[in-house]
């Protein structure tokens, strides 16, 4: 369609705009974090990489830091060992009880994570495991099998199913079948979803912050209840870490697998 | 192996599926019971051991403050719901038909912002917001007000970091529905005199709208059962079914109210599902 050479401005500038606006609190975290004041302003009085250094120097968020890290690994492999069993037995099997298994792990999807954070503090107490590393990893569990059960399961139904079934025919056993021939196949759907359990673990809040208080606090609960009390740049430089972590992942996930086949 | 009844099978599907169950049932099934449970408790700890009663709900519905949270609620999640949606159909709109090379990086971009933790976010916006924040410095520096203006600590700061927040969602999934949108259409509509406005109307809207719709759901129910965000931007100040549910049961430590808000919160997002569904039959018919 031909279009006025005014139009096309006013609709590139209104896109730039809306990106800017999209974009804004991320580009304005990586500037404040190298502000030298100790208290929250703009802008920056002048740069260093002070806080970033306070950071680093903090037991508390390097604590949390390592915390959410073996979190997010156990949850990770968990999760994603527990979601392939699951998506094995949902593409390559019949039985009495599917439809109900297929609601059950689409179920978490819409629940919101304040309802479920609420029902985790009763069940978690009952148990004992408030405040633990089990309750924490268990209630992680339950938000990240859905999406585990859903990348796993579409790699295993483009898996072509003559392969497994000339190897059964030729007289392998099923558990041989899965780890010599479908494994092997379906290996970038559970990195994939192994990588989006750890990222939803590592930034889950919501939830976290029902059910820890000191000994298992998160790196994302720490940051909350700092906020709750104090903005200083500290804040932003622990953030663009956080950030360049994310980023990392993404981009190793991508060169391994490519983003595409992932989500 | 798909669906022989060789002897054994049963034997892999169960091992199979009792991880998974077992894990769901504690980590999904479990605390949705209990929490119902606990709606209907005397306890002050929710527990089963007291007896059922509907003084939480009682509670709840006759005490015009949670009326006043329940509008609140709605009014957020309306209002960020709107906004994330006009906002973000322009660059839903921009990605699916721009042929530009770089299409793959910008699409990246709009997403980018959903792999940092939504505290990180708003934090973001505290600083851009805040009484001494981007916004108020510079116009104070350019001698445009003495007095900062109020942006944040209040309704609409949480409301501006909520649209930001959501608004990858709200791309995503416009960019997912947006896969009806043609533009040999749009050439043989222009070709038979429809102006731009014209074309948009009868032809892009129509067709962008599943997409519109399952955005705006998307980003309503999201909006209505944060919490992080209305809290920190809020600063106390702003009350939704988010807050009250985490203050109830964290702060207050009255298990059984925060259970009955909770459920009020699940039937709000049930029923906000359920018309999304038929309205979405109702438009495909």
């Amino acid at each position: 369609m031909e279009t006025s050479l005014p139009a096309k401005f006013a609709w590139r500038l209104l896109i730039g705009l809306l990106y800017v606006f999209l974009l804004a609190p991320i580009i304005i975290v990586f500037v404040v974090s190298f502000d030298t004041r100790q208290y929250l302003a703009f802008p920056p009085e002048s740069l260093s990489f002070g806080s970033y250094v306070k950071v680093f120097q903090n037991a508390d968020f390097i604590s949390a830091f390592w915390r959410s890290l073996l979190i997010g690994a156990i949850v990770g492999l968990g999760a994603v060992t527990v979601g392939t069993l699951i998506s094995l037995a949902l593409t390559r099997y019949r039985f009495r009880g599917e439809g109900a298994v297929n609601f059950l792990v689409i179920a978490p999807f819409i629940v919101p994570n304040i309802v479920l954070g609420v029902g985790l503090v009763l069940v978690l107490a009952g148990f004992g495991l408030l405040d633990t590393y089990p309750g924490i990893v268990l209630a992680h569990l339950g938000i990240t099998i859905p999406y585990t059960v859903r990348t796993v399961s579409m790699s295993l139904m483009s898996v072509d199913r003559r392969v497994e079934e000339a190897a059964l025919v030729h007289g392998a056993s099923p558990f041989n079948v899965f780890w010599r021939i479908t494994l092997p196949l379906i290996r970038p759907g559970i990195i994939a979803g192994g990588v989006i359990a750890f990222l939803i673990s590592f930034d889950e809040t919501t939830i976290s912050l029902f059910i820890v208080s000191v000994r298992s606090s998160t790196l994302p609960t720490e940051i909350y209840r700092y906020l709750e009390y104090s903005t200083d740049p500290q804040i932003a430089a622990l953030s663009v870490v956080l950030i360049l972590i994310s980023v990392a992942v993404v981009i190793v996930l991508e060169r391994l697998i490519g983003l595409r086949k992932a989500v | 192996m798909t669906t022989s009844d060789r002897k054994g099978n049963r034997g892999i599907l169960l091992l199979l599926l009792l991880p998974g169950l077992l894990a769901l049932g504690v980590s999904f099934v479990a605390p949705l019971l209990w929490l119902l449970r606990a709606s209907f408790s005397t306890s002050a700890l929710g527990g089963a051991d007291g007896s059922w009663t509907l003084a939480n709900y009682a509670d709840v519905v006759l005490d015009p403050f949670y009326w006043r949270v329940a509008g609140n609620t709605l009014n957020y999640g309306l209002t960020v719901a709107a906004f994330a949606v006009v906002l973000s159909y322009p660059i839903a709109l921009f990605l699916a038909r721009t042929t530009s090379r770089w299409r793959g990086v910008l699409t990246a971009l709009a997403i980018a912002p959903l792999l940092t933790s939504g505290v990180v976010r708003t934090y973001g916006w505290m600083v851009i917001l805040g009484d001494q924040g981007v916004i108020n410095g510079t116009l104070q520096a350019l001698s445009l007000i003495q007095t900062p203006i109020r942006l944040s600590n209040n309704f609409l700061g949480a409301t501006i970091a909520m649209i930001e927040i959501l608004m990858p969602y709200a791309i995503l999934a416009m960019l997912s529905g947006f896969g009806r949108l043609n533009t040999q259409l749009e050439e043989a509509a222009a070709m038979l005199g429809a102006n731009r406005l014209k074309v948009f109307w009868r032809i892009i809207l129509p067709l962008s709208l599943p997409g519109v719709i399952t955005a705006a759901l998307l980003v309503f129910v999201l909006a209505i059962s944060g919490f992080v965000t209305p809290r920190l931007m809020g600063g106390g100040r702003v009350f939704v079914l988010g807050t009250e549910v985490f203050q109830e049961a964290t702060v207050t430590l009255n298990l059984p109210l925060a259970a009955a808000l909770a459920m009020l919160l699940l039937v709000l997002f049930s029923s906000v599902i359920v018309i999304y569904r038929r309205a979405l039959r109702a438009l495909e018919a």
